[in-house]
């Protein structure tokens, strides 16, 4: 059982937890994600790692509310436990080198990109970053992602706040105006990462992402996370989650991940049910 | 008297049209009556042929002796001398081809049904006796097990019992390994499993789940922690894929992913969050026992059609024969000398047919079974709206990976020799994770042979 230290909001349907794990504290890096189950009958969900303090020996994970084990996730409260919590799991974003990357996220992807900005801001690098949402109230990490990029544009899609507009047309922008990047990091949608790895090819410039499909044990056994990267077929779980933009099949992965959107549907209305009942 | 007759006590077993539509197990055990009439067609031979068979060498014309008197307790304990798992074993050996293939009574007739009795004696103990087992003695010393399936549980009840402090490292959230998410319910009920495992934890073996070793920790940073000796039986576990188009099609399912999803996730209860989709027809690629499996698990999911298909004929069929027959009985469809060429989809890339050739048998190949050759002009396609594959598995890398000094082989296995030491000092493997992909019982037998050597290692000082 892994305690949950810390519960904060982030926006209505975003949470943060810091969770009670020291083994997956001490070896945890930027990149890599976190399986767990919230109860005896639970799945087994990946999510990646959005901070970890080794002294404290705790994991931070932010999630978007979206089906039923987030659900339930977001319904337990700080002191409560989850009942599994494994990892540091998958490849760690290689960082060596890098002297000026952009650094682009979307939505709660950004949970997942800040941990990368941040670790690349402390090596030197100089970091640009590029984040997106929906809307206003959905805006999380602005004062983290400040502290770390030395430029910081935050783009919605109805102008609520920043400026309106794609990351993509702020990247392109940013590109267009001089700024030479050794990497763009792209972390969001997959149609969000698809459409920023068709600009960066354009220009040329080495894009990584972040790969989220449906997994299950999260160490290579189920082969359910099975991506295809440059014609070859990958495991997200164990070759990344990180990838070679340029080569991935988003299409592909967009269709995989639609594989029990009924499923998931129907099941969260019944956990809903259940607290509403509750 | 002996019992002369040449037929095997049946085993009761649910009806085959009722058991294929639920999960509950499918072979229902002797009652004692049964156990002590299949006894006494034992003829306690004096060279006891049938120990030679037994990876484990379990003394079994000894605990048959017991049953014939009705002791079943003491028959229990002979069994426990030599095996943890017994009332695995009882179920998921492969008799056939070990202990009853050396009994004289199957010269003439069939052999005595061991295996059954194993499973007997083991269940009675299980539901009658209330004794905790007797907690040995601490010697001191400390072993790290890598992974709680078969090899690993073994590896940990030997140790356990010859004193050593003893902590199995497991990266599912549950021990058990294969057994937990592999071999269906219906085969092998969890409870039992579990069963087994709570008696290891009552000798005093600490279980940490939710620790994947070359990841969460490493296999030095165990030695640093003080651990003296460590056995890694981390299994094969990495799927096979067979690298035709439509593979990552949805509907394609690996045989590890489809089983942990019904068996360890239970997807096939109401209550379980883990999703399976509903699939009204299943190709199952392979020829094994875990094909077999997940064809029995798709038809108990509802599928109104379950295929095997196979390369290769029925002759050359990895799996038990038992396994075959239970898996005709329950209606799954079998097409051998066929082989998926394509994995065909629809516009939303969900599966609805797969491309097969036809096969015929040239000469023995390498493995000595015939080689399958495709038959030109000969393809067809199966419609089905899932397919499994159920081709085999390898080793997972990630241990090797990560420790320095560990010698593996060109298919990833770790090399160690007959005594489960590897190339690096302190450090012992077994099961799957050594041979590939093989039985339960191979893999036990290896982690009793590891937790004999890892004991001489640490009392010889080095």
């Amino acid at each position: 059982m892994y305690k949950i230290v810390r519960k904060k909001e982030l926006n209505p349907t975003v949470t943060l937890m810091d969770i009670d794990a020291p083994l997956v504290a001490k070896k945890a890096e930027p990149g890599q994600f976190i399986i767990l189950r919230v109860d005896e009958n639970g799945e087994r969900i990946p999510l990646t790692v959005a901070d970890f303090d080794r002294e404290k020996g705790t994991v931070t994970i932010i999630f978007q509310i979206v089906g039923a084990t987030t659900e339930k996730l977001n319904h337990l409260k700080e002191g409560e436990y989850i009942h599994d919590f494994v990892g540091p799991l998958g490849v760690a974003s290689h960082t060596d080198g890098l002297k000026k990357v952009a650094v682009v996220g979307g939505g709660v992807g950004c949970a997942i990109a800040y941990p990368i900005a941040k670790k690349l801001h402390n090596l030197g690098c100089e970091v640009h970053a590029v984040v997106g949402f929906r809307n206003k109230d959905l805006v999380i990490l602005e004062d983290e992602f400040k502290a770390n990029s030395s430029i910081m544009k935050i783009m919605t899609d109805d102008g609520s706040y920043g400026t309106k507009g794609l990351v993509t047309d702020a990247l392109k922008e940013l590109i267009e105006g001089g700024n030479k990047y050794d990497e763009v990091i792209a972390i969001g949608p997959l149609i969000m990462m698809k459409f920023v790895c068709k600009l960066t090819k354009e220009y040329g410039i080495k894009t990584v992402v972040s790969m989220n499909p449906i997994m299950i044990d999260g160490t290579g056994m189920c082969g359910g996370c099975r991506l295809t990267v440059g014609g070859e077929t990958k495991f997200a779980c164990v070759d990344g989650p990180d990838f070679d933009g340029h080569l991935v099949d988003f299409d592909e992965a967009m269709e995989r991940g639609t594989m029990y959107k009924e499923f998931e549907t129907k099941r969260r209305e019944e956990v809903c049910n259940l607290f509403k009942n509750a | 008297m002996p019992n002369m007759s040449l037929k095997k006590n049946e085993m009761p077993v649910q009806d085959a049209n009722v058991r294929n539509k639920n999960f509950s197990e499918v072979a229902l055990g002797y009652t004692e009556e049964q156990a002590v009439d299949e006894a006494n067609r034992c003829l306690n031979c004096k060279n006891k042929p049938c120990v030679g068979g037994c990876p484990v060498s379990i003394d079994i014309p000894d605990f048959i002796a017991k049953i014939k008197e009705r002791d079943f307790e003491g028959a229990y304990q002979i069994i426990a001398k030599s095996s943890s798992l017994p009332a695995v074993c009882g179920r998921v050996c492969p008799q056939e081809t070990q202990c009853e293939s050396k009994c004289v009574r199957g010269v003439k007739g069939e052999p005595v049904g061991i295996g059954r009795l194993e499973r007997f004696v083991a269940d009675w103990h299980n539901a009658h006796s209330t004794e905790a087992p007797a907690v040995p003695e601490k010697n001191g010393h400390k072993c790290a097990v890598i992974g709680a399936g078969p090899s690993g549980l073994t590896c940990a009840g030997d140790l356990a019992k010859m004193g050593y402090d003893v902590t199995v490292f497991e990266a599912l959230h549950l021990a058990g390994g294969v057994l937990v998410y592999g071999i269906p319910e219906f085969r092998l009920p969890k409870s039992i499993v579990q069963h087994e495992v709570d008696n290891l934890k009552a000798l005093g073996v600490k279980i940490n789940t939710n620790v994947v070793v070359g990841k969460t920790i490493e296999v030095d940073e165990l030695f640093a922690d003080g651990y003296e000796a460590i056995f890694i039986g981390s299994g094969a576990g990495l799927p096979n894929f067979m690298n035709i188009p439509g593979e990552n099609l949805k509907g394609v399912y690996s045989a590890n992913e489809f089983l942990t999803r019904v068996n360890l996730m239970k997807a096939y209860k109401p209550d379980a969050d883990t999703p399976i989709k509903k699939n009204m027809n299943v190709a199952v690629v392979g020829g094994g026992n875990v094909a077999m499996d997940a064809a029995r698990c798709a038809k108990r999911l509802g599928a109104e059609n379950v295929y095997i298909v196979y390369r290769r004929g029925e002759e050359e069929m990895p799996a038990r024969n038992e396994e075959i027959e239970h898996a005709k009985e329950e209606g799954i469809i079998f097409k051998t000398l066929n082989n998926p060429v394509e994995i065909l989809g629809d516009e939303h890339k969900f599966v609805t047919g797969m491309k097969c050739v036809e096969m015929e048998l040239g000469e023995p190949d390498q493995s000595g079974r015939r080689r399958p050759i495709p038959k030109e002009g000969s393809e067809f396609t199966l419609d089905v709206d899932c397919v499994v594959m159920s081709i085999g598995t390898s080793p997972n890398p990630l241990i090797r990976n990560t420790t320095k000094g560990l010698e593996t082989n060109k298919h990833g296995c770790f090399i160690a020799d007959e005594n489960g030491q590897t190339s690096r000092k302190g450090v012992f493997a077994g099961g799957d994770a050594v041979t590939g992909a093989a039985t339960v019982i191979l893999a036990m037998g290896a982690g009793k042979t590891a937790a004999k050597a890892m004991d001489e290692y640490i009392k010889s000082g080095k």
